[in-house]
Formats: C-alpha cells, structure tokens, sequence
C-alpha cells in the first residue's frame, strides 16, 4: 500500500516559493518573516512528552518550530497523533507574545469546534520555550502539492466537489457563537486532501473570532486576500473572497500570487479553462467581487448554488471514499464468533444476550460482552431476517416457512407456526401479538403467547419487508411493488403501487411513511391518505431500509452509494460511494452513521457529512445491519461471523 | 348558509367542549343574523373569532378541526398598478369518521421595473390553480378516489414550470415571484420562487419564516448597497436572482413538512414583510380578534409606513389538533 506524501497538519504559510512586491508593503506583516529557517533543535524520535506522546518522526519544519508525527502510547492500539510545536526563540517580546497568543487562540478555537473539516485537538501545553499542540493526525497532501504534481488542469467535478465541502466548514465557522470565526488563510496550501478525499482546513494559527466592526492586524496570503483585509478588516467576506481566489487558481492553474491583487476578473475563468461552466464561473465571480458587500452574504448560499451546478452536472458531490486507508487508529473487532454459513440477518440484543440468525439453519444466542457461545437452535432453512425479543422469548422467522418462538435462556422451543412459504421478514411485536410477512403473499398476526393465529393480512404476493405496526393499522411492502395500510382486520386503506418490489421496511415519522423500492426511489408518502408526498431517485433500486432523523433519511442502495436526503426539500444531503451494492440499512448511532456494503466492508461516516470515519473490512460482503448496543456495534457477515466491534 | 353555520357550530359535541366561540361583532357582520344554538346568543360574523374564550393557549376548539383563512391587499401609496396576485381556496370534507381540510394559498408579486409585472403575476397564479385544481384537487372528492400517481411535490413543481412557460407566451418580458402552499391535512407543501415569503406563526404571535428569499441583489439594492441601475446591470442577476418568466428554467424550492399542529400561516409579498417588523406583523395577528380584521390591519400598518409597494398577505389559522 502506497501512502501518498505525508504532511503536516500545518503549512507555513509563508513557503518562499513565490515572492510578490506586496509582501515587502507593512500592511502585510507575516508572523515568520524567515519561511526557510530551520530549527536545529528538533525533537529526536523516541522522545517522550508529557509521558504520553512518544515522537516518531518529523514532518515538516517551520521557521517557529517542527510539527512531529507521534504515538499516543495511552492506547495499547496504534493512535497516532500531529504534535506542533512552537519554540518561542526570537528576540522582539512582541512577536514572541504574539507567538503565544496565536498558540493558545489556536488551540482553544479548535477546542471549541467540531466538524469533520476541522482537525480534532486533544491537548496542548508548554514545556520551557516550546509550546505543544497535539492534534488529529491528517494523512494527505496539501491543494497546492496537488496543483504543482498536476499536469494540465484540475477536473472541475472534482473542484466543484471540494468547493461544496469548503463552503460547508466556513458557513461552520462563520456560524460559530457567540461570534463567528474568520479563518482569514484560505488557500491552497491551508487544505488538506485526505486519502479518502475529504477535505480539513489547516493551521488555525490565525483564525480568529470576529468582533463585529473590529479592525485587525492584516494576516493572510497575499494573491488570496480580498482588498479590505489590507486595511485591517476580517469579516466573513474575506473567507468567502479568498475560496473564491482558491476556486479560480483551482479552475484556471494560474497562481495569484504571480499576479497583479485584485486582478482576477481580467482573468476570465472560462477563457482559461472552457470545460468551467458559466454558472461556476458565475459564482467564482460573485465570491471575488472587490466590494465585500457584493459578495454571498453566507457561506451557504455560495454552497447551494455549487450543488446546483454539481446537481445539473450530474456530479456526485459528495465523498467518493473510496481507499482502503484507516484515518486516526485501526478498529479492531473485540471479539468475532464463526457459524457455518453466511450471516444474512441482523442480530437483536438483549440482556447482555446478542441473538442472530445464520443460514446454517441455526439461531445462536451468544454473549455480548465476550461472544461466548450460550445456546443454538436448530430449524430446517436458513435465518435471513432479525430475532426480535419479547417476554423472555425469542422470535424468528425461518426459510423453513415456519415462525419459532424459543425460550430466551434456554433456547427451547415454545411454539412453531407453520405458513406457506418461506419467510424472509423480520417479525415486529405489538401487544402481545408478532407481527410478520411470509412469502405465501400474508402478513400473519400471531399471538405471542400461544402461537395461534389471530388474522392473516393479503398482500397479493410475497412479503419480505418487516411490517411497521402504528396503533391501528399495518405498513408493508409486497414484492409486486406494493405498499399497503391495511387495519388489523385484513381491511385495505389504501395500497400505493412502486412499480418494482418493495423489499426495504417503512419507517415512519411525522405522518409520512418513508420507504425504498427495487424501482429505484426511495418514496415518502402520507401515512393517513397513502397521497406520495415526494420520491427521491437513486441511480438503482434498493432493498434497504431508511433510517430517519428528524431532518433526514439515509438509506444504502444498489448503486452503491449511502445516500443522506433532507426530508423537507427531498434532495440529497450527501452521498457517500462503496465499492459494491449497499444492502444492509443504515444505522445512526451518536453522531455517526453505520453501514455494510457487498464490498465487504461496515463503514462508519460522520453523519452530518457523509464523511468516512473508518471502515472495518470483513472476509465477505456485508448484507445484514448492524445492531448497536452500549457503543458495541454487533454485525454480520457473509464471511460467517458476527463481529463485535466498537462504535 | 344558516344551515352550513348551524352545521358548523351548532352541533359540537357538547361533553367534549364545553366552551363558547366567543362572537365578535365586526362591520362585516351580513344583517342576515343566525342562531345555532343557545349558547350562542351574539351574531354571527363570516368568519369565527380567532381568540376562542376558554380554550386553552387560544385553541379554537372547532370540530371537526378545520382551515380557516381570510386576506388583504393594497395598491399601497407609492405605486401606480397592483401588481401582486393572490388566490385563496378553504375546503372541507367531513364524512365517514374521518376529516380532509385542504387549503390552496398563493402569492405572486408581479416584477416592478418589468413590463406587464401585474400579468405575469396574474398568469402565474391562474396557471397554478389550474394545475393543482386538474392535478390534485379534483382527484380528492372522488367516490372511487385512489392516491394519484404523481407525488405532491412533483405536482408543484410541474405547477411552476407550467407558470414559467405560460409567461414566456403570454407576457414575454414579465417576471413574477410565486409562492404556493397547499395543505392537506396534516401534510403541506411550499413551492416557492423569488422574495414573497411563508410564514408559521404561533398562537403567541412568533413568526418563524418557512421560505427563504432567492434575491440576494435585489435585498443589496435595498438595503442600499446597490442602486437600481447598477442591480439592473449586476453581473450575478441571473446567479442570485430566481423569478418566474426570467431567464433560463430554474429548480423552485419545494418543501413538504407536517401542517404546524396549531397557529397561523402567513403568505405575503415583500410589500408587507419588508416594510412591517416582523414582531408588529405577530402583534397584529396576536391582538386581532378576527382573520380579515387581522388581515388588515397588517396591510394597514404597511401603508402607515409609507406604503411603498404593493401590499399582500393571506393569513390561515390551522386546525388545533390534539
């Protein structure tokens, strides 16, 4: 595995690479006037600060100090982490009270901020002359390394997409309270592309809390800073300015700092690069108006319109997160138990009791803690739908075509119940009463207790999403496209046709019941009418079912995308690419979102994002959903096992 | 009409509410005077009082649980032409155990400095009702009636295309906003396109704004950070600006999102919500004891404050559901 070049979690920002008339102009003082001055006191690998952060190596050197990849040995698992350290050597007690006041402005913003675009901190101090900040450690290469290993241009897809992901941290920032950040440094070389392609805003150094009205010391690159930031001003205007000096250096390769200030519009983006659109163009040109009061009011409306650009061309904006590298540490499984086949369904927990189904025909029931096996019972054809548990009884449906009711600490069996073809959906309980579809096209209501039938529901033809069970009605899908409410009695409410099978279950919030179909959509439709309120497409059908918020709906699809969509306005939030159909639902856990994928991989994505956290690969596709319980996220795979991993 | 009134508040079930809508006399009472029932001993105006006397938080308390809706508009002091439209439509059916309100609220604020401001806005208005009329409504009140194929919001978003294009032939050069709300039940919709805005108010009077604004040069150009010729010739127009019959097909803002459980909706033009503070618009809706009475004097206070534009507004009171 080839790691692209390694880089520090800061850039000077002054490189020596290019000198402009500007930078000898007072106004523009920068903080380390000797960009290429090392320091020769460099810590050595092996050392140990603060008895916890073992030093490996360096990774760049500033004129202020180094920045060093270290080990945090506190985790008996491989953490790395991005020590900055800042030696404040020089003579002048302003600047070096400068130094300090930057160090500890920079570390307390970022302790104040959380968003996946934004390096994690984990502790700071000082030891002597030098101060130390300690910091996720960012994998990846900087745009500007980027641009220069570039031949030609950039694929403005790609631009557009990291452009979207920019205008998100900064409307972040600039929405911070109680006052908004400005980050007053965008440019190339302050973003980091990580090797799953997300992207982080580095060194903070000068970012700074905006007082509204307040005029400041001119900080930034020249090239990339509007006109007001040479008077000493710093408003949200200037970020906006300067992603869009970023954007047109991206677009067109022709570098700002060679160039004239403020000359980008004798520059005209599509004379250099006829692939820009003009409404990209259009929007580079509103982001580097002269006047900050011409420019986007927010961050956001700059991003909105980039996803309509990428939306009407057709890009997929979102993270394509594709490479199999682990970001911050390595997930290891804390225990994994093997079956004889493939794990096709999802486990239930109960009790410190983690049930599961394989297509070995048994149901095992296994400690959660440890994985140690409990019991197994044996049926005749495989288990591919979720155990649910209910008054110290386990119930599951089996291919075998019978429903079994098994005694949750013994494994004994309560009762069977026959249906008439196999049964492929995973059974709900509501009063007393399981709830389940069957292939024999009926959703049978069985009382839990006896095992008898209380009513049988006709779906027309087989039934494999799991009923939503609402206080007086039932949702199913069937698998010829439709979508039923029917009343416990057997009576149709209303049946909505998708015009290919309805295997993903309904969800339901709000009123509006949300579910995915072969066809493609996924569908949100009123639950009281059965009226289709909206549908969302995805570039292939899905079986998954959605997992809602209270502003989204993720749902996995065959396409091979995770998608997350705004309830409201039925578009795409983001979209995250696996590398095989995603069957398995998602699940939302804390702040992140959980998900299998065929490629043989559960993946972990900041859920506000989509952006990867990590993935752990098992030895087969992933088919089933993850089941999370007291941070363990206990899942299945076709490899045989049930892994127990942490959230 | 006795009949419709008696039927309406005549025949609460009197075990479940045990108050009184309190009647309000008010100049637009008919002479025709109705009287559903004992406890109803004052005349009756068009509309019900919005301030129910007993109820608590202000609730209504009507069964079944109904829209309500009422509007205003004015020409306002400083322009020659109206050029806003608006279309209002309250329905009801109650019948087997089971209640479907639907309302249909549109605003459009034909473009000033455009030719034919007022027809465009007038075309795109009719051009909506039709649609949602031959679309959705009239597939509602069917004995066999089934669920339509085309979602709601695919329905709204061919409604505004079908605006778009019905300006471009008939008032080429016109421009108009367009914001339409259709409530069905518990579940509505908002189409919107320019600067008319969508309103939830709450029984308290807050108003929390459902729409966003697509016209950031023309909101520069008032705040004066532009003049208007210098937004007229602004290089980002077409980037910043989204209105009906202008330039190239554009994607409307569309939301779905469950009715609020109780409160008021308010669809204006820019007329009211740029002129009026939002807090004295809640003051108005609050401190009215009638829909046209709070309808108007929001409309009123714009035109105490210059009434520099046309002024609209649509104001809804929604179901109390429990």
């Amino acid at each position: 595995m080839q790691f692209p070049a390694l880089l520090a979690i800061i850039t000077l920002s002054l490189s020596g690479r290019r000198r402009h008339p500007l930078e000898d102009q007072p106004i523009t003082r920068n903080l380390h006037p000797n960009g290429n001055q090392t320091n020769d006191q460099q810590l050595q690998s092996g050392t140990i600060l603060e008895e916890r952060y073992r030093i490996e190596r360096v990774l760049g050197i500033g004129g202020m100090g180094a920045v060093y990849l270290a080990r945090d040995t506190r985790f008996s698992a491989t953490k790395y982490v991005a020590v900055k350290e800042i030696v404040a050597q020089v003579r002048d007690d302003a600047i070096r009270e400068t130094l300090v006041i930057n160090f500890e402005r920079e570390a307390n913003l970022l302790a104040t901020v959380n968003h996946a675009s934004i390096p994690k901190i984990h502790d700071y101090f000082t030891i002597g002359k030098r101060s130390y900040l300690v910091m996720q450690y960012i994998q990846g290469q900087n745009l500007e390394s980027i641009l220069d290993s570039t031949e030609g241009l950039l694929s403005v897809q790609q631009v557009v997409v990291w452009a979207i992901h920019l205008c998100d941290v900064l409307h972040y920032l600039h929405s911070h309270k109680p006052e908004p950040i400005v980050f007053r440094d965008m440019k190339p070389a302050n973003i980091m592309i990580t090797p799953e392609n997300n992207i982080i805003l580095v060194d903070f150094g000068i970012a700074k809390e905006f007082e509204a009205g307040q005029k400041g010391t001119m900080i930034g690159t020249e090239g990339y800073s509007p006109p007001e930031q040479y008077r000493g001003e710093a408003s949200p205007q200037v970020d906006i300015y300067a992603l869009g000096a970023t954007l047109h250096h991206l677009l067109t390769g022709i570098d700002p700092r060679d160039e004239a200030p403020f000359t980008f519009s004798e520059r005209p983006i599509r004379q250099l690069n006829p692939e820009v659109p003009i409404e990209l163009e259009n929007v580079v040109d509103s982001a580097l108006q002269y006047n900050s009061a011409d420019r986007f009011k927010e961050a956001s409306l700059m991003k909105d319109l980039l996803i309509l650009i990428a939306r009407k061309g057709g890009i997929a904006y979102s993270k394509p997160g594709t490479a199999a590298i682990p970001q911050d540490y390595e997930v290891q499984p804390l225990w994994s138990f093997e079956c004889e086949d493939e794990i096709r369904g999802s486990a239930a927990y109960h009790d410190g009791l983690i049930y599961v189904g394989a297509y070995d025909n048994n149901l095992y029931a296994l400690n959660a803690a440890s994985g140690e096996f409990s019991w197994k019972y044996a049926c005749e054809g495989g288990i591919v739908s979720t155990p649910a548990y209910h008054a110290r009884t386990i119930y599951f449906g089996c291919e075998d075509q019978r429903v079994y009711a098994v005694s949750a600490p013994t494994g004994r069996v309560v009762w069977t119940y026959q249906t008439e073809g196999p049964i492929r959906s995973s059974p709900i309980i509501r009063d007393r009463h399981i709830f389940i579809g069957s292939d024999d096209g009926h959703v049978h209501v069985i009382n839990a207790a006896s095992g008898r039938r209380a009513v049988k529901i006709n779906g027309g033809s087989p039934i494999r999403s799991s009923p939503y069970v609402a206080d007086d009605v039932v949702y199913f899908g069937s698998e010829n496209g439709d979508i039923f409410c029917a009343e416990f009695g057997g009576k149709v409410r209303w049946r909505v046709n998708a015009k290919r099978a309805v295997t993903s279950s309904p969800r339901i919030q709000d009123g509006v019941v949300y579910f995915g179909s072969v066809d493609g959509m996924l569908y949100a439709i009123d639950a009281k009418t059965g009226w289709t309120l909206w549908r969302f497409r995805m570039d292939r059908g899905t079986i998954s079912t959605p997992w809602l918020t209270d502003q989204y709906a993720c749902i996995g699809s065959a396409d091979g995308h995770i998608y997350c969509i705004n309830l409201k306005t039925s578009k795409e939030v983001w979209r995250f690419k696996t590398d095989h159909q995603v069957s398995s639902s998602p699940v939302i856990y804390k702040d992140a979102l959980y998900c299998g994928s065929a490629d043989g991989s559960l993946y972990c994505l900041d859920a506000k994002t989509g952006f990867l956290r990590w993935k752990y690969t098992s030895g087969a596709a992933i088919i089933s959903t993850p089941v999370i319980h007291d941070d363990i996220i206990y899942i299945g795979s076709m490899d045989h096992r049930l892994y127990a991993l942490p959230a | 009409m006795a009949d419709y009134l008696k039927k309406l508040f005549g025949k609460r079930d009197k075990a479940k509410t045990k108050t009184t809508v309190e009647i309000m006399d008010t100049p637009t009472v008919p002479t025709e005077r109705v009287f559903s029932s004992q406890e109803i001993t004052k005349p009756l105006s068009p509309q019900p009082t919005i301030i129910g006397s007993d109820q608590p938080e202000g609730r209504l308390g009507l069964e079944p649980p109904q829209l309500l809706a009422s509007c205003a508009q004015s020409m306002g002091h400083q322009r020659e032409h109206n050029e806003d439209s608006l279309f209002s439509m309250t329905t009801m059916l109650a019948s087997n155990g089971a209640q479907s309100p639907f309302g249909l609220y549109i605003v459009a604020d034909g473009m000033g400095g455009h030719q034919h401001g007022e027809v465009a806005s007038e075309i795109a208005t009719l051009t909506m009702v039709e649609h949602v009329i031959d679309q959705l409504y009239s597939n509602l009140f069917r004995v066999d009636s089934q669920p339509p194929e085309e979602p709601l919001r695919e329905i709204l978003h061919n409604g505004v295309n079908e605006a778009h294009n019905a300006i471009l032939a008939y008032a080429p050069g016109g421009g108009t906003t367009l914001t339409t709300v259709v409530i069905m039940d518990k579940q509505m919709a908002i189409a919107h396109v320019g600067d008319s805005r969508v309103y939830s108010v709450n029984l308290n009077g807050a108003l929390k704004p459902l729409t966003r604004d697509h016209s950031l040069v023309k909101r520069l150009e008032e705040l004066g950070q532009l003049t208007p010729e210098e937004a007229a010739i602004h290089p980002q127009r077409n980037v910043l600006y989204r209105a009906l019959g202008q330039g190239e097909p554009f994607e409307p803002e569309i939301i779905t999102a469950p009715t609020p459980e109780s409160g008021y909706l308010l669809i204006c033009s820019d007329g009211l919500w740029g002129v009026v503070p939002e807090k004295e618009l809640g003051l108005a809706i609050k401190n009215s004891d009638t829909l046209p009475e709070a309808c108007q004097e929001m409309v009123d206070a714009a035109n105490r404050a210059g009434g520099p534009d046309n002024i609209t507004a649509i104001l809804v009171r929604l179901p109390d559901n429990e």
